[in-house]
């Protein structure tokens, strides 16, 4: 992917800019512009490595997000922040691991056969090394999560300095030398990822490496995921990717598998990073059915604008009343 | 990023032996649980991912992540923007209380009303710059404007109400540049609304599910409570003689408020939990109380001086409360993961 050429023309339209389906760049004014890209994070091949947190920090120069233990299984960094731009979720269930079954039968009792030489004899203990556990009922969910960078983004939409921006890829990207830390695009995103740095005052996120892209790389957390969980593309690609992906899954059984944020006519007309979960959006700390906040604002102003109206009417007739009481 | 060859034979087709890894590495194309053909039959006789009816797990009410919120909480402070909420509120409503005094030759509810108009006004923006994470970039709010921003619409209006309400205010006060005074009255009586009522957008334009769920309703719950506390300041500091307007507005204020909250809370369901519960709730319940015993006192104590300046503070004292009440109740509901994950999964059943 070599460096394009970009062209800001004039701002399209109105129609499309809070709902639906739509190319999120051209929206956001250029008339010429490379692929959206995005992320396509397959948790059921994640590994739970956190290379990609470390690689987000290392190339982002983030600082230290606290070292805390949580006790949430291997999660110490608990969730996406001002200082967390990939956060790798781990979840333990009591849940039997889709149709995993390693194939092995203990029918025959080969400590029984090796004879009661020693101990206490294997009918007679409670356990032993083979004995089999309850079948499959435990599995461990990993997930990757990071910025979805929203085809419609509520953090972009409510930036009163224009700091969130549009880039030429379809992402969104802060610009730090505009934030002001008015802190609204924090409450605004519906996936909780933005927030401000303390000591800082800032509000910052995933840019999905815009350095990186603009000069033809892929982001620093999807290069370094050694199993491919996070994959990079052209979002249409992606698509295409994911989708074959579930049809195998669903092939072998894992019924459970579906796709987060893939859908262009979800309530953010969807996202620009999405996922392949294992289990329902909650069970990782994410939102079911998020909608982006700007989608109500038209009506917002409307009954704003009411308001406003019955104010003036209530002083008008306070006046009137007033000689009376 | 490197081509793959497509694996369709997927994890089987790869072994570790002696002279190392035969075969090709499953990456990206490894399927859950297919490392045997005896796959798809369990122990008991079941197919694995088959179910008997019912599902394996019962189905909870509500799952969460460790019980960590899904969307971050605003960052802040009760002091800054709870306090901006309410003295926008009450800035707006009073520049409309003084336009009117002017106009129907009430001097001293104009100079209490512009005064305090200005005064509030001014204070709001302290906070409004106060709270901000660089407050030196606070000329950044000027850079653009933007519809789609309640903040870049009310930094814009404030810019021009302030300034307006000051002229307005120092014209009334000190008796100076009467023509230019009217001017400046009219312009800030003109915006005076707009800065009480879109507050109601700018924490309502957000995730935070009491705050976001209750937007029809908030704009009407704000005016009425700006009102409230603009008929309380008049009340309070203006001669018997001229607070009637005052005591009228602060009646229709208060009813506003009250039962545009009370719709607010029985339509929006279960987000409206934390308007009535823990501190949110205290504030919210606070401000209903100082509301009915100002507007009662307003009503009965008509004729003493006294029992009028009670009554406007009970309703300044009412729709602060209230401000905080829905300042804290909105934190609550971001702190609680349930209130975000539980109307989005009644939603998305209901449209299956």
């Amino acid at each position: 992917m070599a460096p394009v050429d970009i062209q800001i023309g004039r701002r399209p339209n109105l129609e499309g800019a809070l709902l639906g389906d739509t190319d999120p760049a051209t929206q956001g004014g250029y008339s010429e512009h490379p692929p959206r890209m995005g992320f396509f994070t397959d948790t059921s091949v994640c590994i739970g490595c956190k290379a990609c947190e470390v690689a987000c920090k290392e190339w982002n120069a983030i600082p230290e997000d606290g070292l805390v233990f949580t006790g949430m299984s291997m999660d110490n960094s608990q969730g996406l922040g001002a200082s967390t731009w990939r956060h790798v979720a781990f979840i333990e269930q009591r849940k039997p691991i889709a149709a995993q079954d390693p194939g092995i039968r203990h029918d025959t009792d080969v400590l029984a056969l090796a004879g009661q030489g020693s101990g206490t004899p294997p009918d007679q203990a409670a356990m032993t090394p083979t004995t089999p556990g309850a079948d499959g009922e435990f599995r461990w969910l990993m997930a990757s999560d990071v910025c979805k960078h929203c085809t419609h983004a509520a953090c972009l939409d409510v930036c009163p300095t224009g700091s969130l921006f549009r880039t030429e890829f379809g992402t969104v990207v802060v610009q730090e030398d505009i934030c002001n830390g008015c802190g609204y695009c924090i409450p605004a995103c519906p996936y909780g990822v933005i927030d401000q740095r303390k000591g800082d005052g800032r509000a910052w996120k995933c840019t999905l490496c815009y350095d990186r892209l603009s000069v033809g790389q892929e982001p620093a957390c999807a290069k370094s995921c050694p199993t491919n969980s996070i994959q990079f593309g052209p979002l249409d690609e992606l698509r295409e990717r994911a989708d074959a992906r579930l049809a195998r899954l669903h092939e072998a059984g894992v019924a459970d598998a579906r796709l987060y944020g893939r859908d262009p006519d979800d309530g953010v007309g969807g996202d620009g990073a999405f996922f392949l979960l294992l289990d329902e959006p909650e069970v990782y700390g994410l939102p079911p059915d998020p909608v982006v906040t700007t989608r109500d604002l038209p009506s917002m102003w409307k009954h704003v604008a009411a308001a406003a109206v019955t104010l003036v009417g209530g002083a008008l007739a306070a006046f009137a009343a007033g000689r009376r009481i | 990023m490197s081509e793959r060859t497509d694996v369709s034979t997927a994890s089987s087709s790869s072994d570790v032996t002696t002279n190392g890894l035969r075969g090709v590495r499953p990456d990206r194309d490894a399927l859950t649980g297919v490392a045997t053909g005896k796959r798809g039959r369990r122990r008991d006789g079941k197919r694995n991912g088959q179910r008997d009816g019912a599902p394996t797990v019962p189905a909870a009410e509500f799952t969460s992540y460790y019980g960590m919120p899904v969307i971050n909480k605003p960052v802040w402070s009760s002091l800054d923007i709870a306090g901006y909420l309410f003295l926008g509120g009450l800035a707006g409503a009073a520049s409309l209380l003084g336009a009117g005094a002017q106009a129907t030759g009430r001097p001293a509810l104009d100079r209490v009303s512009k005064a305090g108009a200005f005064g509030a006004g001014a204070l709001s923006l302290v906070g409004l710059v106060h709270d901000l994470g660089k407050p030196s970039r606070f000329l950044h709010m000027l850079r653009v404007f933007k519809v789609t921003s309640p903040m870049s619409v009310g930094s814009w209006l404030l810019a021009g109400y302030v300034p307006l309400a000051g002229i307005a205010a120092a014209s009334s006060v000190f008796g100076k540049a009467p023509r230019i005074g009217m001017a400046a009255t009219a312009g800030s009586a003109l915006i005076g609304p707009a800065v009480a009522s879109y507050t109601a957008a700018l924490i309502s334009d957000t995730a935070v599910p009491a705050w976001h769920d209750g937007y029809p309703e908030m704009p009407f719950v704000f005016v009425g409570s700006g009102a409230a506390a603009a008929g309380g300041l008049g009340l309070l500091a203006a001669p018997l003689t001229q607070s009637g307007p005052a005591r009228a507005m602060a009646v229709f204020g208060a009813s506003t408020e009250l039962v545009s909250f009370e719709r607010m809370e029985r339509r929006i369901g279960m987000t409206a939990e934390p308007y009535s519960q823990g501190r949110g709730g205290a504030y919210v319940r606070a401000g209903k109380v100082l509301s009915v015993l100002g507007v009662a006192a307003a009503l009965l104590g008509r004729r003493n001086r006294v029992v009028s300046a009670l009554s406007g503070a009970a309703l300044l004292a009412s729709s602060a409360a209230t401000r905080w009440g829905i300042f804290h109740a909105g934190m609550q509901s971001a702190n609680d993961p349930k209130y975000t994950i539980i109307p989005q999964r009644d939603r998305s059943k209901g449209e299956r």
